[in-house]
């Protein structure tokens, strides 16, 4: 049994180690917001945060996770969180919104690190995350409105 | 699919109930003379008529719900479509509760996400739907105060009598309501008119998507589910020959592993059933992760199949089709495009004499070009939930065409169509792929066989590898210019594996005194179908890339070219079938002329390339600009012009611009899938280049043109004209002219 810390509560899960984190989040915990796209961080629609770090939950073994802080799109209600839900909503960036919880994770690890993101700086932070629907511009213009608001 | 016999009649039927409990529910039917979309023209050949309902709850204490019967997929029809609903019943839109409607194509009439369609297809009979309740809501209080209804108001969800000042909510009516006969003369708003529909709405399901709520086929759960994968041929030419599970059996949480047959021997294809691989091994355990490990350890043998013929088809429309043999592979498909383009195609239109000009021209120019074959990669891999028991089959399913399903999965699954229950997932993204339903088919052969509920989950490898792919096409287009610098012939050529792209009643034809249209195509056993705007996404790259460099070798403005050609083209057309209206071509023309500054642009540094097109009933025009740095392009802004008739939402409208506008961008730079021995050699996003966030415009400024035409589409016609419009910017920007998509490989090359 792997003890997995997520959202500030235990779960106990049987998974082999080598289990990626996104498959005992998903499958075993049950929380389904984080994404399956690619498998091999690629797509970034699995990102979740390990220690206010943001991770691809699909490459990331569950044993690696075991005693860490983990945090999925559900548990994000901390203050910077809200905010990016909010610009999301407020600009209307979800078109078939499959990659948006992975775009959220990311998107707020950076205003963690950078409270003032220029536009460089969220290319480059968002690089990871592929959006099909191609709501790029909107995500890019949701982050800057997210910083106004903390 | 219910289809009327009497397509004479006009006239609305309702169904009106009541609801346990007091209120009413309104369903209704409606009959309407639709014109078949050449996207879907195969499918809907067999049905001038297509008969459609919208739906309607109102509660006791004034709770309204909508019923979206579409599929969404992110072109926000969940959202636009009941707005449509509500302009008629005159309710307040921020009180309304929308839900998804689940397969009941007898009750809806029509649930298709395709072809750019919803607006124009239920444009009139939803705003009926909505009309028709508030009548009788406006009649049930007219009896209840014994007034005329002529003294009544209905808005926000409430009736008003001003003389006496009473009022009461439509939940307070609806029982009354739901009792009176169906008005039988219905009177909708005119366009012009609206108080909702071309305002911006957000999303109904907008929360919910920011927070990681379970929408998704894939997110879907259910007591005692298992988790099954397939396997697949490793390559197109090959199927199953034999395979051995020993040890893959042995792997933890793996519960069985098996064979299936996806389509029955016989059976007769109709339109969205694909050409996928047939014979499947399939893994089923516990979790996910189980499952593809146990996978690995199957131990399979597969082999080269012969040619073989199916039938295809319904009713009286049957055709046989072969299906070659043998690995196909990219290079080898150039060579044989080239091939074929030296060799007479079929003569798919002709105007006046071009063999003439061509011989008179003084100069002639002539350019070829040639896409890839696409995949669609939607975010969300393909999968299916089915649990099929004695009593029913219940499938929670991502698909864009359920209304066209019924056949297969009663024949193939052998299921009473009456059994059939299936919830419309929230699709993660289509872009045409959902259309080929045969994954809810294998789904369903799943859950049978191991007699429990199972959810199908694709990998990306999967997903990517076992595409119904964009065709790969090759088109020449050459002009004949005389001493005057007039053009005086055009000639098209071209064609595809397996179907050619050529509209060849699209402009410019109409537009030019001598005209020929020429194509041809090539058997493939490739799987390939519908991607969004299905062959203009190839033609208008390759057709609004030639326009561009004719305008230049004449000395014409492009964008002066083009409005010229089509003031040509409206004062004297040539030829009988001219698909498009050269007005409203012009108007989008001119109005990204006026917007974007055409002639005196605001950023000196940047290089500006425009395109247009007309599909699916509506007008784009983009004008793009890009800077080169470090020899890539950076897009920086774009200015697009729209004419889709009246914008529903143009909240969600401009989003699903923005987004084929970006789509373009990607595919016509990065966008290709090769083979190579029958084998696509990307099979995920390390090997297949995707535009991501850096290369994404910088700002796209979006105008529709004002007028009052009914709506026609919008989810496909702004893609195929940025392929070109970003061609037409990087020969400015580079001096060199790119033919061959993607660009990539040729700006990596120089």
């Amino acid at each position: 049994m792997i003890q997995l810390n997520i959202n500030n509560k235990v779960y106990e899960v049987d998974a082999s180690s080598d289990m990626p984190l996104l498959w005992a989040i998903r499958d075993l915990v049950g929380l389904t917001g984080t994404k399956f796209g690619c498998g091999m961080a690629q797509c970034g629609a699995c990102t979740v945060h390990v220690d206010g770090t943001p991770v691809r939950s699909c490459s990331f073994p569950v044993a690696a996770a075991a005693g860490k802080k983990i945090t999925t799109i559900e548990g994000m209600t901390e203050k910077i969180g809200e905010a990016v839900k909010k610009a999301w909503i407020e600009l209307q960036v979800p078109q078939c919104g499959y990659c948006q919880s992975g775009q959220i994770m990311s998107a707020t690890a950076l205003l963690k690190s950078k409270p003032h993101p220029t536009d460089a700086d969220i290319d480059a932070a968002m690089q990871g995350n592929l959006c099909r629907c191609g709501t790029y511009q909107r995500i890019r213009s949701a982050i800057h409105r997210a910083a106004e608001m903390i | 699919m219910e289809k009327s016999n009497n397509i004479q009649s006009r006239r609305s039927f309702l169904k009106v109930s009541s609801i346990t409990g007091g209120g009413m529910m309104i369903g209704f039917s409606w009959l309407a003379n639709l014109i078949p979309n050449e996207a879907i023209a195969a499918a809907v050949a067999s049905k001038d008529w297509i008969a459609l309902t919208g739906f309607i709850k109102i509660f006791p204490d004034n709770r309204i719900t909508i019923l979206s019967p579409n599929p969404e997929f992110g072109q926000n029809v969940m959202t636009s479509l009941p707005m449509m609903i509500a302009e008629e019943l005159e309710v307040d839109w921020t009180k309304i509760n929308v839900e998804q409607g689940d397969y009941d194509t007898p009750r809806f009439k029509r649930q298709f996400t395709g072809g750019s369609q919803a607006m124009r297809t239920t444009w009139k009979p939803l705003r009926t739907a909505g009309a028709t309740a508030r009548l009788m809501l406006l009649q049930a209080a007219a009896n209840e105060w014994n007034v005329p209804v002529a003294e009544l108001t209905a808005s926000n969800g409430f009736v008003k009598h001003k003389a006496s000042n009473k009022t009461l909510s439509y939940g307070a009516l609806a029982t009354a309501a739901s009792k009176l006969p169906t008005p039988e003369k219905i009177s909708l708003k005119k366009n012009g008119e609206f108080s909702l529909i071309g305002t911006p709405q957000k999303n109904v399901e907008g929360s919910k998507l920011v927070t990681g709520k379970s929408l998704f086929t894939m997110d879907y759960k259910h007591e005692g589910m298992l988790i099954a994968m397939a396997i697949r041929p490793t390559a197109f030419g090959m199927k199953l020959k034999s395979f051995d599970a020993t040890d893959a059996l042995k792997m933890p949480g793996i519960k069985d592993v098996f064979e299936i047959q996806v389509y029955k021997d016989g059976y007769v294809k109709a339109g969205f059933d694909t050409r996928t691989f047939n014979n499947l091994v399939v893994v089923v355990g516990n979790t996910t992760w189980e499952v593809m490990n146990a996978r690995k350890k199957v131990n399979i043998q597969w082999e080269a199949f012969q040619p073989y013929k199916e039938l295809a088809g319904t009713g009286n429309n049957k055709r046989e089709d072969t299906i070659p043999a043998g690995l196909e592979s990219s290079d080898e498909h150039m060579k044989q495009m080239y091939e074929k383009q030296k060799v007479q195609g079929k003569i798919l239109r002709k105007d006046g004499d071009p063999e003439a000009a061509f011989a008179k021209a003084k100069k002639v120019i002539e350019k070829t070009y040639s896409a890839p074959f696409l995949p669609h990669n939607t975010m969300e891999p393909i999968s299916c939930f089915a649990h099929i028991t004695e009593e029913k089959a219940f499938f929670v399913a991502p698909i864009q065409i359920p209304e066209m399903m019924k056949q297969s999965i009663t024949t193939n699954l052998d299921i009473p169509a009456e059994k059939i229950e299936m919830k419309l997932a929230r699709m993660g993204g289509g872009f045409g792929r959902r259309a080929y339903g045969h994954y809810i088919v294998e789904a369903g052969l799943i859950s049978k066989k191991m007699k429990a509920p199972i959810k199908l989950i694709y990998t990306r490898e999967d997903d990517m590898t076992n595409g119904v792919y964009r065709p790969s096409y090759m088109v020449t287009y050459k002009a004949a210019i005389d001493e005057k610098n007039n053009v005086t012939a055009i000639h098209i050529k071209g064609g595809g594996i397996p179907e050619n792209a050529i509209h060849e009643n699209r402009f410019p034809a109409g537009a030019f005194e001598n005209y020929l249209a020429e194509g041809w195509d090539i058997p493939s056993n490739i799987t390939i179908g519908a991607f969004r705007a299905p062959r203009s996404n190839f033609i208008a790259s390759a057709e609004q890339s030639f326009l561009d460099e004719l305008a230049e070798a004449i000395g014409k403005d492009p964008i002066d070219f083009r409005i010229e050609l089509l003031k040509k083209a409206k004062a004297n057309p040539i030829g009988k079938n001219n698909e498009y209206d050269a007005d409203r071509y012009i108007g989008v023309l001119e109005l990204v002329k006026e917007k974007s500054n055409w002639g005196s642009p605001k950023n000196k540094n940047a290089k500006r390339g425009v395109a247009a097109y007309f599909c699916h009933n509506s007008y784009a025009a983009h004008v793009l600009e890009l800077t080169m740095k470090d020899g890539q392009p950076v897009v920086g802004n774009i200015v697009s012009a729209l004419d889709c008739g009246v914008v529903v939402n143009p909240e969600g409208a401009k989003n699903m611009v923005e987004g084929a506008i970006v789509d373009g961008i990607g595919n016509v730079l990065f966008g290709g899938l090769r083979f190579e021995k029958g084998v696509p050699m990307q099979k995920n996003f390390n090997q297949y280049r995707m535009i991501r966030m850096k290369e994404a415009p910088k700002k796209i400024d979006i105008h529709f043109v004002q007028n009052n035409v009914d709506p026609t589409g919008l989810g496909e016609p702004p893609f195929p004209p940025i392929f070109a419009a970003f061609a037409n910017a990087l020969y400015k920007a580079t001096g060199k002219r790119h033919y061959h998509q993607p660009f990539i490989k040729d700006l990596n090359k120089s």
